[in-house]
């Protein structure tokens, strides 16, 4: 009887999940209600994780719940400790989900609701989950070994060291993406810079408060730290409101390029109790607490989706970023559906945490779908705005014209009605001058958010809730500048110490200082470039980012393949084996066209090409012409860094199909590095 | 009876919260200390709330902690 009950109650859920999914694809209306778009997820994400992900965790992993955690054979009660699986849950999707999900689903809507969605739900149930699941798993077998380390000791030493590269380059990158996204949403906003900028005195005041004032209240301090963060949202109403405070918090892109510069440098070499620590708790407050609330509104809400199913862009022609709609959207949504970077976290903290191997499939793909989720809710913020205001928002001035009636013009000219009397009084609602060309995700995410904040709870507040949503995401791109420079510099500090001690060694001033500076040197220069670009910069960023994450990925499922074939379950090899090989096919022919595509919006050399020809025909106005040759450096520069990126990968997976051939043939290859069975003694 | 089960899950999901967020790190920290080491012959002193603070805090941003 009950086995009777389940199996019509599971089968419900999949004649929904079917119905929703058909809904959305097959509608050709005017609009559709976004409620869907939720059903078909949540739907979607049920039956893979009752089914899917519980036959991987079954058959394929063969998770042993007897069998003792690292957590608890090495029980330190510091990093390795076993823990409730609630709070394991908790850490992991904390330390995952950052501002990916949401940047890279409001790029993607340039093709229209459909294609993103689709690729989200299908790219994280098939590819994203599972790649988080299993390398949680074998590192969980591996006491907690990093993916560089795994990748040594399974595939070979060049899988490693390109595991090693590929990361710390994607960290470059995605810092230079991100302070690019923040300074776009900065760029003469004087409300929106002092909001970013309070939010620096406040986390160091809270973390003055944690460590000597209240020393360990963590709780207390968050709230005091949140009331602040939310209060300094007013206050910069007020400054923009007064005429002598809102000029000094008025500038251009390329200060407060430079601000963040000398900022992310700062933030490296300080203790990570005064700006690290703190930032770092109220950005994840922050962050839980936004995208529960967002969840909230669309369900209270049910907004109406006014975005086209599909969009004339995927034939390459985008305003936001160049390339077809293959390969291009599986690139620029990268988190979300499937995001290498998590394999790091993976094979990181999380590991070190579990108390018990059955929680795996619950931390490992559990969490991965809500990240799956938040990006959804990205995708339905950012198509619930007219099209024609989304892509006003979004369209780089050097595509559409920098006079707002010229946008306007080559806006209505692709079929999406938007006026300048429209934006005009968008942009006085949410309290800015313009919301023109305000690219990055950010500001049109932040408009998409108060709309739908100031619908559920009330209009007149549209101004306080945009530089909430812009504060909100300011403060945990700012976390993650500050994370990843640190780590970069930690692994620059570890590559050094290779060929000098005392380089090597975390606490040693003249070192923390260079391996800092080189860090912020390295993605201060791809922001200064981006900054500079009168294309914005994201559209270069973005899928140079997009094919770094994805390599990545690629590169931690080519280590689970490897571990799998080496197990003797090659019939299971699939189950990594098809997202790789997708991943593998996206992230090659992604490559090949932004190296050798004619395209100028697309490939590189071309852009590079096309500018010096102008240039040296004298045709660029003054102001393009000055700083010309430094875009064709750079776009010379990134067409050699797309090819590295190929070529790792191409790399790493001639070096895992030949320890898959060499096991296959009974030839010897390096053996399985899995610790050997202990029973576990916790209840 | 009702009353006192709310009470409960409140007190429970308060207990969730603070070992998420690190607010009872210490009271865990006193915990383990007094279960694997008191008993040894060479325990290792324990630590004031604020010297184990500022250790906890200094181990836990070792290493990739934030992703994209």
């Amino acid at each position: 009887m009950n086995k009777n009950l389940q199996f019509i109650t599971w089968l419900a859920v999949g004649l929904l999940g079917l119905f929703a999914l058909s809904s959305i694809a097959l509608n050709r209306g005017e609009s559709i209600n976004a409620l869907w778009l939720i059903t078909a997820a949540v739907c979607i994400y049920a039956l893979a994780y009752r089914f899917y992900a519980a036959w991987i965790a079954a058959k394929v992993l063969m998770v042993d719940e007897t069998r003792a955690t690292p957590a608890e054979r090495l029980d330190n009660g510091r990093d390795y400790m076993p823990t409730n699986k609630w709070v394991v849950f908790g850490h992991h999707f904390a330390a995952i989900a950052g501002p990916g999900p949401l940047v890279g689903p409001t790029l993607a809507a340039q093709f229209g609701y459909l294609p993103g969605t689709l690729w989200i739900l299908i790219g994280a149930v098939l590819g994203g989950a599972v790649q988080d699941m299993v390398t949680l798993f074998f590192s969980t077998r591996r006491d907690g070994r990093s993916l560089g380390q795994m990748a040594r000791d399974e595939i070979g030493v060049i899988g490693g060291t390109a595991a090693l590269i590929g990361t710390f380059l994607i960290m470059i990158i995605l810092i230079a993406v991100l302070g690019l996204v923040v300074v776009n949403a900065m760029k003469h906003s004087p409300w929106a810079t002092s909001t970013v900028a309070a939010t620096i005195p406040i986390a160091m005041f809270i973390g003055i408060y944690m460590r000597n004032i209240r020393p360990g209240r963590v709780l207390e301090s968050s709230a005091i730290g949140v009331a602040l963060l939310l209060l300094s949202v007013f206050a910069g109403g007020w400054i923009d409101h007064s005429q002598t405070l809102r000029v000094l918090f008025d500038h251009d892109g390329l200060p407060l390029a430079y601000a963040i510069i000398v900022y992310g440098f700062a933030a490296a070499v300080l203790p990570v109790w005064l700006l690290l620590a703190p930032r770092d708790y109220l950005s994840t407050y922050m962050k839980l607490g936004t995208i529960m609330l967002l969840a909230v509104a669309i369900i209270i809400l049910r907004p109406e989706i006014h975005m086209p199913a599909v969009t004339q862009f995927v034939d390459g022609t985008g305003p936001i970023f160049g390339g077809k709609l293959f390969p291009f959207v599986f690139i620029t949504i990268a988190c979300g559906a499937i995001s290498g970077f998590h394999a790091l976290i993976s094979s990181g903290t999380t590991p070190k945490l579990l108390a018990n191997e059955r929680d795996i499939r619950m931390i490992g793909y559990g969490a991965m779908l809500l990240e799956s989720f938040v990006a959804i809710m990205a995708m339905i913020a950012a198509t619930v705005l007219e099209p024609g205001v989304f892509f006003a928002i979004n369209s780089p001035a050097g595509v559409v014209g920098k006079e707002a009636i010229d946008a306007v013009a080559k806006i209505n000219s692709w079929g999406f009605a938007v006026t300048v009397e429209q934006m005009n009084q968008l942009a006085k609602d949410m309290g800015e001058s313009t919301l023109f060309a305000r690219t990055g995700g950010a500001p049109s995410l932040a408009v998409g958010m108060a709309s739908i904040f100031g619908s559920a709870f009330g209009k007149h507040l549209l101004a306080l809730w945009y530089h909430f949503a812009i504060m909100f995401e300011a403060i945990f791109i700012l976390t993650t500048l500050d994370a990843g420079t640190r780590v970069g510099r930690f692994m620059l500090q570890d590559m050094l110490g290779n060929f000098n001690k005392k380089l090597g060694e975390t606490s040693y001033t003249p070192s923390v200082i260079l391996t800092s500076a080189i860090v912020v040197a390295g993605w201060g220069y791809f922001l200064y470039i981006g900054v500079i670009d009168p294309n914005g910069g994201v559209n270069i960023l973005w899928p140079l980012f997009g094919i770094a994450n994805q390599m990545l990925a690629a590169i931690a499922l080519c280590v689970a393949t490897a571990i799998l074939v080496k197990s003797g379950k090659l019939k299971y090899a699939w189950v990594t084996g098809l997202p790789l090989f997708w991943l593998v096919i996206i992230t090659s022919t992604a490559a090949y066209e932004k190296i050798m595509s004619d395209d100028v919006r697309v490939g590189f050399f071309a852009a590079a090409n096309d500018l010096s020809t102008k240039l040296g025909a004298g045709v660029l106005p003054a102001d393009k012409a000055a700083v010309a040759p430094q875009l064709i450096f750079n776009q010379h520069l990134d067409a050699y860094l797309t090819l590295f990126f190929v070529l790792v990968l191409w790399l790493v997976i001639a070096d895992m199909l030949n320890v898959c051939v060499r096991n296959c043939l009974k030839k010897p290859v390096l053996p399985l590095s899995e610790v050997a069975y202990s029973a576990t003694r916790l209840s | 009876m009702q009353l006192m089960k709310l009470m409960q899950r409140i007190k429970h999901a308060w207990h969730i919260l603070r070992r998420l967020s690190g607010d009872d790190a210490y009271e865990q920290y006193l915990k383990h200390h007094a279960d694997f080491h008191a008993a040894s012959v060479d325990a290792p002193a324990v630590l004031s709330r604020k010297e184990f603070f500022k250790y906890w805090q200094e181990s836990k941003w070792e290493g990739i902690k934030r992703c994209c």
